[in-house]
């Protein structure tokens, strides 16, 4: 029996640099950043004063009030995501399809908007009661059950977390179960909201977020800067798609993953090459036909060039003829969601031939010297990509994708 | 001052780190004491509790040896 393909049909996004797909997508071809001022935490409490926050955001103009009083805002834009991923790829998710359809969903922390409430309520406000629904709110598995519940979707349906690596983790898993027979197809991703308090003044402890902005590859980088979002992709076999006449946008060939077991925050090369190598073998990538890496890239001196270093080990020559950029220069590291963003534009990228540019970049770092797509995105053949996650806790998860050329 | 605070590191070091007094020298190195970078994140973090002070993530960074870090705790104290 042939491997069964699997197949993009549908992507879906809201971040800081669009709340769409199209509009995502424009902002990136055009190098727009999203990062700036947060405005959902008093900033003059915080050492770090931006962010990748999603501005100019109505939840009303997407969900009714009863909808509403379910969901924490990381399962709103998970729930987004979906229906645009859903609206495009016009796939039959219910009814018939359901039980052989799953939702994976990507997530670090869950409904930490909602907690962070109950806290306050409690400790700040002497409140003695809490919001009844703070418990399906704030469970780190509801994007993916709203996400069920809307569309009656009834496979398997879970949640992943892997700190910065969720969502790739959670697309890898899809792809899996769709590859080997157990799904015909999938919506998965993830998304985040981390702009609270607790959250923004625990990565303030941690020292590694920027003051500035986030320069990946640049040798003046100081640091991440948080954002946050959601993307979904819907993802089907390729008999599924080509039986009902849909628009494919990308294959899905490999994944693969690995643990570092090193250290709980520092990355270890060793880990990243081997989930990047695992990727290629899975999908059977020829090495030289690797044209883009979207890269984990968080801005931070120590995972930039470690991954400029695995790069270089895992493809030797033809490092130098690979594109790698770093989204998160614009929308911000989305953490357990930022590998949904970012399969997103990796599948823009490879659609549409054009490589999304890493922006802010200022100075040359002689660790991070391959092409690192500076400041503009500029057209290339992309035949293969790669979208690299490298957690903390030492967690690696990288997808391949291929340009779909109809055969 | 800085014995003060030479002191306060020391005794973080050997208390939470398990190091052997004897081997927390002015000019030790973090990392020939079998710290990292978090362990260094951490103290510091405790140090600016202690004293009541600030140190911006670009400094920290340039924390590598006890020398370094008690003369940067020194600068955020008298500022």
């Amino acid at each position: 029996m042939p491997e069964r393909r699997v197949v993009v049909t549908g992507t879906g996004v809201i971040s800081a640099i669009g709340h769409n797909t199209e509009q995502f997508w424009n902002s990136i071809i055009n190098c727009q950043s999203g990062i700036g001022p947060y405005e959902a935490v008093d900033s003059s409490l915080v050492r770090f004063k931006n962010g990748g926050e999603v501005k100019n955001y109505d939840p009303a103009a997407y969900f009714e009030p009863k909808e509403l009083d379910l969901m924490d805002r990381f399962a709103q834009f998970a729930l987004i995501a979906a229906k645009e991923a859903v609206k495009q790829s016009g796939m039959d998710c219910a009814q018939d399809n359901g039980t052989r359809t799953a939702v994976i969903c990507g997530t670090s922390i869950g409904g930490v908007v909602s907690q962070e409430k109950t806290y306050t309520d409690l400790y700040r406000d002497n409140k003695t009661r809490v919001h009844p629904l703070s418990i399906p709110r704030t469970m780190p598995n509801s994007a993916a059950s709203n996400i069920s519940m809307q569309f009656g979707i009834t496979g398997p349906v879970y949640t992943i977390s892997t700190a910065c690596a969720s969502s790739n983790h959670a697309i890898g898993n899809a792809f899996w179960l769709i590859r080997n027979g157990i799904c015909d197809r999938a919506l998965a991703g993830g998304s985040e909201t981390p702009f609270t308090y607790t959250f923004l003044k625990s990565w303030e402890a941690i020292r590694v977020v920027a003051q500035d902005t986030c320069r990946p590859f640049s040798k003046n980088r100081q640091g991440m800067i948080l954002g946050e979002g959601g993307g979904m992709l819907a993802m089907e076999t390729l008999e599924s798609a080509q039986q009902r006449g849909a628009v494919i946008l990308a294959e899905i060939v490999g994944f693969g993953m690995s643990s570092d077991a090193s250290h709980i925050t520092k990355p270890d090369q060793v880990g990243a090459e081997r989930a990047i190598r695992l990727a290629l073998e899975d999908g059977k990538v020829p090495l030289g036909e690797v044209d883009y890496i979207n890269a984990h890239g968080t801005g931070t001196q120590v995972n930039d060039s470690m991954e400029i270093g695995a790069i270089k080990n895992v493809f030797g020559d033809h490092a130098q003829n690979i594109s790698v950029s770093s989204t998160k220069s614009m929308h911000g590291h989305c953490l357990g969601g930022t590998s949904a963003v970012e399969a997103v534009a990796t599948v823009m990228a490879t659609l549409n031939d054009i490589l999304p540019p890493t922006a802010n970049y200022q100075e040359q770092d002689p660790e991070c010297d391959l092409d690192v797509v500076p400041n503009a995105s500029r057209p290339k053949k992309i035949r293969y990509s790669l979208s690299n996650s490298f957690a903390f806790g030492g967690l690696n998860a990288v997808i391949a994708f291929k340009k779909w050329e109809g055969i | 001052m800085s014995d003060e605070v030479f002191d306060k590191i020391k005794e973080l070091i050997v208390t939470k780190k398990g190091v052997e007094a004897e081997k927390v020298n002015i000019d030790s190195s973090f990392e020939e004491l079998g710290m990292d970078s978090l362990d260094a994140v951490e103290l510091v973090a405790d140090m600016e509790e202690i004293f009541d002070v600030n140190i911006p993530n670009t400094e920290l960074q340039n924390f590598k040896t006890i020398r370094q870090a008690v003369e940067g705790l020194q600068r955020a104290i008298s500022q």
